[in-house]
């Protein structure tokens, strides 16, 4: 018969607002906390929670608690402020040369200045225009030092376009918390959650810097 | 107990230096002011109420930043909208650009003359205050053209010229549907009405009559399942695409309004107003209260559907108006004057009859109509496709 399906449509919708279901929507950068999140922060049975603190208990109830919330996101992703480490760095450009939009500026020292085997250029400019940059992630795929990794945050946004650049000072003032994007040896990692913590530059590579000594044996090798 | 009329009363009391023509304006403008302003502040409550309940009937969350449980959400939206720029297009017809909204609104306050909100509350009582409710309301489908037509904007005008042809088609089911608890009261006072519902309340002597109302008064306010007028995806907000600010204030005000004012309305003329349910009389309810609760039961429901079924198309629309309405109103109003003729007394055997009759008449219409499907032609593929290859 003709019109059962407007009748079911009633029926669902009746029960989702009978039984209260799950709400779909999810809430950012906070949401407002219930008794259930608030007992969980403090380890607690929410009952034995709401006895305890009653005052809170009626505010959350009120919706006047608010906590921030982490949201599900992919070890992939590929976020906006892009994690570099300056020790690995060698300055050979090879980010600046893949980058298909030619945003990436990298200078090293120019001074002439005599290094000491092993020894790294300093950088001196690393400019990454991310109002430009599209997050293909070639830059990243072709850093042969597994210097540049693309970041896991998001919230990046400016007032001028001047500011979406990212120049040296910021790149290494960063939070270091690399993507698993293009890193295998980071998945591997089982204790590493790139959203969790930070990590050190000696423990990011495929391969370890060489020791000064290895260096020495490979050039009497030569 | 206090009701209108004790109100009203008190003040021509508090006046009675005056002279007696000067009291009565004084005492029904404060009165009819008082009216107005709780409309509108439960207009405003109203907003926040619908988002809220549509949001969980959908699993969504609704408002929730602003205030606790997003209770201060009207007043946000309030404060944006009235610093918000007046745009008056420069084509526009300015004089009727700035009166449509004020034309919406006023409709929408004045239908609360007449209607009995309690016992011996009510602003007038006059003996055709039926007529006056179904004309009053019919000005609305003239401020929606207005609208729309002073906008000077092609998606304004075609929602406006929908709009009107699909208000005008569900005035002429709802005013028939009306026919048979006229008949049955013998009164076209809202008061007479009402009194005439102490034993029995017509949604139960006449559900066919009630059915119908209800789906022309939710086509009248032009909410879903019939928001063709506005329909914000196809027509970009129709009649009210180029207002903003205060005037479109305005006309979101009266179209919050409206769901209230229907409900009212079919609470009167169908669920007995402010008598009180037969098993619950020893109770002692007031019925201003009474009357509270049975509307807010019915906007509880008129919220369900909204929740709930998608929009029609025009042609579906204007059909269902013609084909099916229009019928059923018809054969309830035949129904009511076979029975006041054959059986007035005898309520049960009517009760009988009508229900049966209320049965087999969905069914035979949800069969007759219900099974044309489109017949798509067999997709041939074209010589020139090779789909061999």
């Amino acid at each position: 018969m003709y019109g059962l399906g407007l009748i079911k449509g009633l029926g669902i919708t009746l029960k989702n607002i009978l039984f209260l279901q799950r709400r779909n929507t999810t809430q950012y950068p906070d949401r407002k906390a219930s008794i259930i999140d608030l007992a969980k922060l403090d380890n607690k049975n929410f009952i034995s929670y709401a006895f305890t603190n009653p005052m809170k208990t009626l505010k959350s109830m009120m919706g006047m608690i608010v906590i921030s919330d982490k949201v599900d996101q992919h070890p992939r992703f590929r976020g906006e402020e892009f994690s570099w480490y300056e020790e690995r760095c060698t300055g050979c450009a090879s980010c600046a040369k893949f980058c298909p939009l030619g945003i990436i500026k990298i200078v090293t020292d120019q001074t002439g200045k005599n290094y000491a085997e092993g020894q790294n250029y300093d950088i001196e400019t690393f400019d990454i225009d991310i109002g430009r940059c599209m997050f293909c992630g070639l830059c990243v795929e072709a850093c042969p030092y597994d210097a540049l990794h693309m970041g896991s945050g998001f919230e990046e946004g400016q007032y001028k376009r001047n500011d979406l650049v990212i120049d040296v000072e910021r790149l290494k003032k960063a939070e270091k918390k690399p993507s698993h994007w293009f890193r295998p040896q980071l998945e591997q990692k089982d204790d590493y959650s790139p959203f969790d913590e930070e990590i050190a530059w000696d423990k990011v590579g495929r391969h370890q810097k060489p020791s000064k000594k290895d260096l020495k044996n490979k050039w009497i090798r030569k | 107990m206090i009701s209108f009329n004790t109100l009203n009363l008190f003040l021509v009391d508090l006046l009675s230096f005056l002279p007696d023509k000067l009291v009565f304006t004084i005492s029904g403008l404060i009165m009819s002011v008082a009216i107005c302003t709780f409309l509108i502040g439960l207009g405003s409550v109203y907003t926040w109420f619908e988002r809220r309940v549509i949001a969980r009937f959908q699993n969504r969350s609704g408002p929730n930043r602003w205030g606790p449980f997003g209770i201060l959400q009207p007043i946000a939206d309030a404060v944006k909208l009235l610093i918000k720029e007046d745009i008056i297009p420069a084509t526009a017809d300015k004089m009727v650009f700035i009166a449509a909204p004020i034309i919406f609104l006023c409709t929408t306050l004045l239908v609360y003359a007449f209607l009995p909100l309690g016992i011996d509350s009510q602003l007038g009582n006059i003996n055709v205050a039926l007529l006056f409710v179904l004309g009053i309301t019919s000005v609305n489908a003239l401020s929606v053209f207005m609208a729309g037509w002073a906008s000077r904007n092609k998606y304004a005008t075609l929602g406006a010229i929908r709009a009107v042809a699909m208000l005008i088609s569900y005035e002429v089911p709802m005013a028939i549907s009306l026919m048979g608890i006229v008949m049955v009261s013998q009164s076209l006072s809202l008061v007479g009405i009402v009194s005439a519902q102490s034993n029995i309340p017509f949604i139960i002597l006449q559900p066919l009559g009630a059915i119908t109302f209800m789906i022309a008064a939710i086509a009248e306010m032009s909410r879903a399942p019939f928001d063709m007028i506005e329909s914000e995806s196809e027509l970009i907000g129709g009649y009210i695409t180029e207002y903003a600010g205060m005037k479109f204030a305005v006309f979101q005000l009266s179209e919050f309004l409206a769901p209230i004012f229907t409900a009212s309305l079919f609470t009167v003329l169908f669920l007995g107003g402010s008598n009180p349910l037969k098993f619950l009389e020893f109770l002692p309810i007031p019925g201003i209260l009474w009357f509270a609760s049975k509307s807010f039961v019915i906007t509880a429901i008129l919220l369900w559907f909204r929740s709930t079924w998608p929009r029609l198309r025009i042609d579906q629309i204007m059909g269902f108006a013609w084909k099916v309405l229009m019928p059923a109103a018809i054969l309830n109003t035949l129904l009511v004057g076979l029975e006041l003729v054959f059986i007035r007394d005898n309520y049960i055997l009517q009760i009988i009859i009508n229900m049966l009759i209320f049965v087999v008449f969905i069914y035979l219409i949800a069969n007759i109509l219900g099974q044309k499907r489109l017949k798509l032609k067999e997709p041939v593929p074209s010589e020139l496709a090779n789909m061999d290859a």
